[in-house]
C-alpha cells in the first residue's frame, strides 16, 4: 500500500514540477521554433505513456495485493491484446519521430541565400572569421598557426585579403539574415552551443562541420563549448550579439581584415624609448619594478600581454573596479600612451629591457605549491611558467611575486577578472577558486619562484 | 555400437576442491567465481559513488571545497563513469549473476569450462588493479570524461594524459580478455550444458537476458579493444588513428591525417550494446523476481524472450544516436533516429508485459519485489526520455547537457541498479542460506527509490535549460539563474543521502550472513531450479548425485486445480498435487505454441 501511494504521488509530483518549473527552455532566438514543437509533441504523447502506465501499474498493484485466500489468474499469454499494443506503441513512436525527422531535413539543408562565418574553436577560446566584400572565405589551415598567423590564413589565397578576423570572445550576428556558421577547431573537439538558437555542433579538428540558423531575436547571448575539451573547459566561453543590419555592418567594419592585420608595423623599440620614460617613474628605468611603489616588473613579460593590458586599462576594463587603488593609478597613465602605435613601440622597448628576475619577496611551502600549480596554472602558464601566447597565458617565471599574489587575490575576490570586457580575466576568476586560502596562493607563487 | 550421450549427462571430473586456497580463492566452482566477482564489482562501485559525492559536492557548492580543482573534478567524473558501467555494472550483472545463475537455472554441475571462468575472474581483479592503480601514479587517472574523446585525452591539457588514460587504456582491454573469456563460457553451457527437458524456451527469462547480453558483448567488446589498441598506438609510437593535424597548447604536433570522429564511431559501437548488456540481464532479472513475487507467470513469456533478442540485434545498429552532433555527416541522422526509435517498440512491449504481470496477479510486497516495482518506475521514466534524445531534432538542445546525464542515470544507473538490489535480495537467502533483515532492506528501498527520483527528476530540467555537463563550475552564465545552483545544492544533498543509505545494505549483508535466520531451500516459492538444489546453499556440483530433470518451463504459477500456487519445473507431473476433488495436473502452459 505505501508503495501504491508512493506512486501515484511521484506521478503528481512529476506532473506537477513540470508544469511549475521555472527551470525550461530559454526564450527562442531564432527560426528553429519547430524543434521546440518537436519537443512539445514527445512531451504530450511520452507524458501521456508515463501517467497511464504508471497509474495503471499502481492500480494493479492495489487491487491485486496479497491476499492468501486468493489465486493468481493463470495467463500465459494474451496474443490480442499483445498485438494492440504493439500497433498502438508503433503510432505513438511514429507520431514522435515522423515531425522530427522533418525538422532535421531542415537542419541539414543550408539555404541558399545564407550567409558564412567561421567559428575557431581553441583550448579554451574562440575567434571568428568573416569573408570581405568579396563574400567568401580565403582557405586556411591548422599547420599555417604560428603566433603571428593565429588564424592559420593562407597567404596566397587572394579570397582571404580582405577576410575579416576577430579575436575577441565576442561575435555578431544580423538580425532575420539564415547564417550558415563553419565551424574549425585548431586543437581538439569543442561545440559551438548557444541555448537560444537551440541548434549546436561539435568542431572537429580535421574537418569544418555546420550548423545554419536565422537569428530573430536581437539581444546577447552566451555562446558555452559543450564538448569537454580539457582542463578550462568550463571557462571557454563567448558571446554572440544580434543586432540589426546597420550596426552589425559597423561592427564589422571596425574590425581589421586579414591584409590590414599583416599590415600593422612591429612595434618600433626606438619610439618606445621615449613614451617608456613615462612608466619608468614607477615601473623602474629599467622595467624592474618597484615594490614601494606597487609597480610589477615589467621587463621580461610578453609585449603581447604588455599590449592588451595597458588596452585594458585604456578602455577601463583594468583600473575601475573599486578595490583596485593601484588600477586606478595606472589608468590615467595608460592613458597618456594615445595611440595603438605607441602601445605598440612601448611594449616593443619593454621586450629590449635586461630580463633580470625580480627578487624574491613571498615565501611559502613550495611542494604544496607545486601540487596546485602543476595540474592547474601549469597547463596554460606553461609547467616552466614561461607563458603561451596560444592560450593567452602570459609569463609568471621572474615576475614580481608580490604583485602575482596580489592578482591572484583579486581574480578570487573578483576584483580583477570580472568586467565584461576582460575575456581572459574571466577564466582566471574561476581557475583561482581551487586556491583555498592565502597560504595556497603564497605557496603556489613560492613556487613560481622557483622556475627561473 | 556406441550410444550418444547428451553432454549434460557425461560423467566428467568435478575439480572437486581440496584446500582453502582451491575452495575460496583460486576456486573453478561458478558459485565462488561468482561471489569474487560480486564482491570486487561491489567493492569498485563503492569507490565509484564516493566519487560521484565528491563531484557532488563541487557542483552544488562551487568554490567552497578548494581540495576540488578541475582537474580533480574531471578525474571523479570520468572514473565514476567507467567504474560504474564497466567494472560495476558489466562485472556484476554477467560475472557475478550470469556465474551464479546460468549453471543452478539450467540444471548443469557447473560451467563448461571452469578453468577458463576461474581465469576470466582472475583477469578482471586485474583490470581492476590497474585501474585502480591509475590513482597513484604521477598526474592520476584520467580526466578525459568516460568516453575517453580523443585528441584531447591523449594531449597535455587534460588530467591524467600521460599515464592514467595508458592505464586506463590498458585496463579496459585486459577487461575485455577477461570478459570474453567468461563470456565464451556463458553462451558454451546455456547452449551446450542445459539439463534433460530444459529447451531453450523452457529458460528462465534471467538466462535469457544474460545470454543475449553475452553474445552482444562478444561482438561489441572487440570494438573498444581495437580502440584502446590504437589510442595506445597514437599515444606511445606517434600513429595517427584518432589524430588529425592539430596544436597543442601552441605547438604543432606530429600527427595528420587521423580522425577523432573514428573513435568515436568505434567507442559507441561498443558503447551502445553495452548499454544492452547491463539492461537486458537486468530485463531477465527483474522478470523472474516479478513473476515469482506476483506469483503469477510471466506475462507474454514468449513475446519477452522474442523482445530480448530483437532489442539485441537492434542495438548494434542505432549506436551513431550518441554522436548526433558530433560532426558526423548530418545525414546519419535520418537512419539512426529512425532505428533507434524502432527499439522503443519492442523495449515498451517488456514493460507492458512487466505490468500485465502484476495484473491478476497476487501480489507480496518483498524487499526484491519493492526494488523490481521500483524498477518498472524509473525504466519508464528514463526509456521515455530516451525517446526525447533518440528523436535527432530534439536531441539537439539537449545533447550535452544535464538532460543527458539525468536520462542515462535513470535508464543505465538507478533502473539497472534497482534491479542489481531486487536481485541480491532475492537470491541472497539460496547465497548465503541465510534471510536478510526485512526492515533494513525497506528502509534501503524507500532511501534509494525516492532518493534518486529526487536527484534525477529536477536534473532533467537543468538539460531543458541548458545547463551542459562536465563542467567545474557554471560560473556567470546570464541564462542560467541563481534557483538552478540552488536546485543543484538541493541534488547534491539528495545523492549525499542516497550515498550513505548503502551503507544500510552493506550492514544488512554482513549482519544477515552472520546473524540472519535459516532460509530454508525455497523462502519465495520459486518454480526454477536454483530454488530445488538439495543443499542450501548449494554444494560443489549443484544437485548431488542426480541431475534435476525439467517438464515445465520456469513459470507456473497459480496453475489451476493445483494445490499449491506454485509448481517447480523439475517436479514430475504425476507427483504434483491437485486441490481435493480435481483430477489430474494437465500442463497448460506450453498450450499456446
Amino acid at each position: 500500500m505505501p508503495f501504491v501511494i508512493a506512486l501515484v504521488l511521484l506521478v503528481i509530483i512529476s506532473v506537477a514540477l513540470h508544469f511549475m518549473s521555472p527551470w525550461w527552455l530559454v526564450p527562442l532566438a531564432s527560426n528553429w521554433g519547430t524543434i521546440d514543437d518537436t519537443i512539445n509533441i514527445t512531451f504530450w504523447v511520452t507524458g501521456f505513456v508515463f501517467i497511464t502506465l504508471n497509474l495503471f501499474t499502481a492500480y494493479a498493484i492495489y487491487k491485486f495485493r496479497y491476499n492468501k485466500d486468493r489465486r493468481a489468474k493463470y495467463e500465459p499469454e494474451n496474443k490480442k491484446l499483445e498485438i494492440w499494443l504493439t500497433v498502438l506503441t508503433s503510432i505513438g513512436v511514429a507520431a514522435m519521430l515522423a515531425p522530427g525527422l522533418f525538422v532535421w531535413a531542415d537542419f541539414v539543408n543550408v539555404p541558399a541565400d545564407a550567409h558564412e562565418v567561421e567559428v575557431v574553436g581553441q583550448q579554451w577560446q574562440w575567434s571568428y572569421r568573416y569573408p570581405g566584400a568579396d563574400g567568401l572565405l580565403g582557405a586556411a589551415d591548422g599547420s599555417l598557426i604560428t603566433a603571428k598567423n593565429p588564424f592559420g590564413m593562407d597567404a596566397d589565397d587572394p579570397n582571404g585579403q580582405d577576410d575579416i578576423l576577430v579575436s575577441s570572445q565576442q561575435m555578431h550576428l544580423p538580425l532575420n539574415r539564415p547564417v550558415k556558421l563553419l565551424l574549425r577547431s585548431k586543437d581538439v573537439l569543442h561545440d559551438y552551443a548557444v541555448a537560444q538558437f537551440r541548434v549546436k555542433m561539435d568542431l572537429v579538428p580535421g574537418s569544418v562541420t555546420y550548423i545554419w540558423l536565422t537569428p530573430t531575436v536581437a539581444g546577447t547571448y552566451d555562446i558555452l563549448c559543450e564538448e569537454f575539451c580539457g582542463l578550462a573547459h568550463h571557462v571557454m566561453r563567448g558571446t554572440v550579439v544580434v543586432e540589426d543590419e546597420n550596426s552589425y555592418n559597423q561592427w564589422l567594419a571596425s574590425n581589421m581584415t586579414y591584409a590590414q592585420f599583416n599590415a600593422q608595423a612591429a612595434g618600433d623599440p626606438q619610439l618606445g624609448q621615449a613614451m617608456y620614460a613615462v612608466c619608468a617613474a614607477c615601473h623602474g628605468p629599467n622595467g624592474e619594478g618597484n615594490v614601494a611603489l606597487n609597480a610589477p616588473r615589467l621587463a621580461g613579460q610578453e609585449d603581447w600581454y604588455v599590449r592588451r593590458q595597458i588596452s585594458y586599462y585604456k578602455q577601463g576594463i583594468r583600473g575601475t573596479n573599486a578595490g583596485d587603488l593601484y588600477g586606478a593609478q595606472m589608468a590615467p597613465m595608460a592613458a597618456v600612451l594615445a595611440s595603438d602605435a605607441i602601445v605598440s613601440n612601448v611594449a616593443a622597448y619593454i621586450q629590449t629591457l635586461p630580463d633580470v628576475p625580480a627578487p624574491v619577496t613571498v615565501t611559502g611551502n613550495i611542494d604544496n605549491g607545486r601540487s596546485l600549480f602543476e595540474p592547474t596554472c601549469g597547463v596554460c602558464h606553461s609547467e616552466s611558467g614561461k607563458g603561451i601566447w596560444a592560450v593567452n597565458a602570459p609569463k609568471l617565471s621572474g615576475m614580481s611575486d608580490w604583485y602575482l599574489v596580489r592578482q591572484l587575490q583579486y581574480f578570487k575576490t573578483g576584483v580583477r577578472g570580472t568586467h565584461a570586457g576582460d575575456e581572459f580575466g574571466h577564466q582566471m576568476t574561476s581557475m583561482v577558486q581551487s586556491l583555498g586560502d592565502d597560504q595556497a596562493i603564497n605557496d603556489v607563487v613560492a613556487y613560481i619562484n622557483t622556475l627561473r | 555400437m556406441t550410444t550418444y550421450i547428451p553432454l549434460a549427462d557425461q560423467p566428467s571430473e568435478l575439480h572437486d576442491p581440496h584446500t582453502f586456497i582451491s575452495k575460496y580463492v583460486w576456486s573453478q566452482d561458478h558459485k565462488v567465481i561468482a561471489i569474487q566477482y560480486g564482491g570486487t564489482a561491489i567493492f569498485v562501485g563503492l569507490i565509484a559513488l564516493v566519487l560521484s559525492g565528491l563531484m557532488r559536492l563541487q557542483l552544488g557548492y562551487p568554490n567552497t571545497f578548494a581540495f576540488i580543482d578541475p582537474s580533480n573534478y574531471m578525474q571523479f567524473v570520468t572514473m565514476h563513469g567507467m567504474i560504474m558501467v564497466i567494472y560495476l555494472l558489466t562485472a556484476l550483472f554477467l560475472g557475478g549473476f550470469g556465474n551464479y545463475l546460468i549453471p543452478l537455472q539450467i540444471g548443469a554441475r557447473d560451467m563448461v569450462f571452469p578453468y577458463l571462468n576461474m581465469l576470466s575472474f582472475w583477469f578482471y581483479l586485474l583490470s581492476v588493479i590497474i585501474l585502480l592503480t591509475s590513482f597513484f601514479v604521477s598526474g592520476g587517472p584520467t580526466g578525459a570524461g568516460w568516453t575517453l574523446y580523443p585528441p584531447q585525452s591523449i594531449l597535455r591539457g587534460t588530467a591524467g594524459a600521460d599515464l592514467g588514460i595508458l592505464l586506463m587504456l590498458g585496463s579496459l582491454a585486459v577487461f575485455v580478455v577477461a570478459f570474453t573469456m567468461g563470456g565464451l563460457n556463458y553462451v558454451t553451457t546455456v547452449l551446450q550444458a542445459r539439463t534433460h527437458g530444459m529447451t531453450l524456451m523452457r529458460m528462465p527469462l534471467s538466462v535469457w537476458g544474460i545470454f543475449v547480453a553475452t553474445i552482444l558483448g562478444l561482438f561489441a567488446f572487440p570494438a573498444l579493444f581495437v580502440s584502446a589498441v590504437m589510442m595506445t598506438f597514437d599515444k606511445l609510437l606517434g600513429t595517427s588513428f584518432f589524430l588529425p593535424a592539430v596544436m597543442s597548447l601552441g605547438e604543432p604536433l606530429e600527427h595528420a591525417g587521423g580522425s577523432p570522429v573514428l573513435f568515436q564511431h568505434l567507442f559507441w559501437f561498443f558503447g551502445h550494446p553495452e548499454v544492452y548488456i547491463v539492461a537486458l540481464p537486468a530485463f531477465g532479472l527483474v522478470s523472474d523476481v516479478l513473476s515469482t513475487h506476483a506469483r503469477k507467470n510471466i506475462f507474454g513469456y514468449r513475446m519477452m524472450v522474442w523482445a530480448i533478442v530483437i532489442i539485441g540485434a537492434l542495438s548494434f545498429i542505432v549506436w551513431a544516436h550518441h554522436m548526433y552532433v558530433s560532426g558526423m555527416n548530418p545525414y546519419f541522422g535520418f537512419f539512426f533516429a529512425f532505428t533507434t526509435l524502432i527499439i522503443a517498440v519492442p523495449t515498451a512491449i517488456k514493460v507492458y508485459n512487466w505490468v500485465l504481470t502484476l495484473w491478476h496477479g497476487n501480489i507480496r510486497m518483498t524487499v526484491p519485489m519493492l526494488f523490481a516495482m521500483g524498477f518498472i518506475f524509473t525504466f519508464i521514466h528514463g526509456g521515455l526520455t530516451g525517446i526525447f534524445l533518440g528523436n535527432v531534432t530534439v536531441d539537439l538542445p539537449l545533447s550535452d547537457t544535464f538532460f543527458v546525464v539525468a536520462h542515462f542515470h535513470m535508464v543505465m544507473g538507478v533502473s539497472p541498479i534497482m534491479v542489481l538490489f531486487a536481485s541480491l535480495y532475492h537470491w541472497f537467502p539460496k547465497l548465503s542460506g541465510k534471510m536478510f533483515n526485512v526492515t533494513l532492506g525497506k528502509i534501503h528501498f524507500w532511501a534509494t527509490f525516492l532518493g534518486t527520483y529526487a536527484i534525477y527528476l529536477p536534473m532533467h530540467y537543468l538539460g531543458f535549460l541548458g545547463v551542459p555537463r562536465r563542467y567545474y563550475a557554471l560560473g556567470e552564465t546570464s541564462f542560467i539563474p541563481d534557483s538552478a545552483m540552488a536546485l543543484n545544492a538541493n541534488i547534491t544533498q539528495a545523492a549525499i543521502f542516497v550515498g550513505v543509505m548503502q551503507l544500510v545494505f552493506i550492514f544488512n549483508i554482513i549482519w544477515s550472513l552472520r546473524n540472519g535466520k535459516p532460509a530454508g531451500h525455497n523462502p519465495w516459492e520459486a518454480t526454477s531450479l536454483e530454488w530445488q538444489t538439495p543443499h542450501t546453499p548449494p554444494h560443489h556440483g549443484n544437485w548431488g548425485a542426480k541431475l534435476p530433470v525439467v517438464y515445465r518451463w520456469a513459470y507456473e504459477y497459480a496453475a489451476p486445480g493445483v494445490k499449491d500456487d506454485f509448481v517447480p519445473q523439475n517436479m514430475p507431473p504425476e507427483e504434483v498435487v491437485m486441490q481435493p476433488g480435481v483430477g489430474k495436473f494437465v500442463d497448460r502452459s506450453e498450450e499456446h505454441g
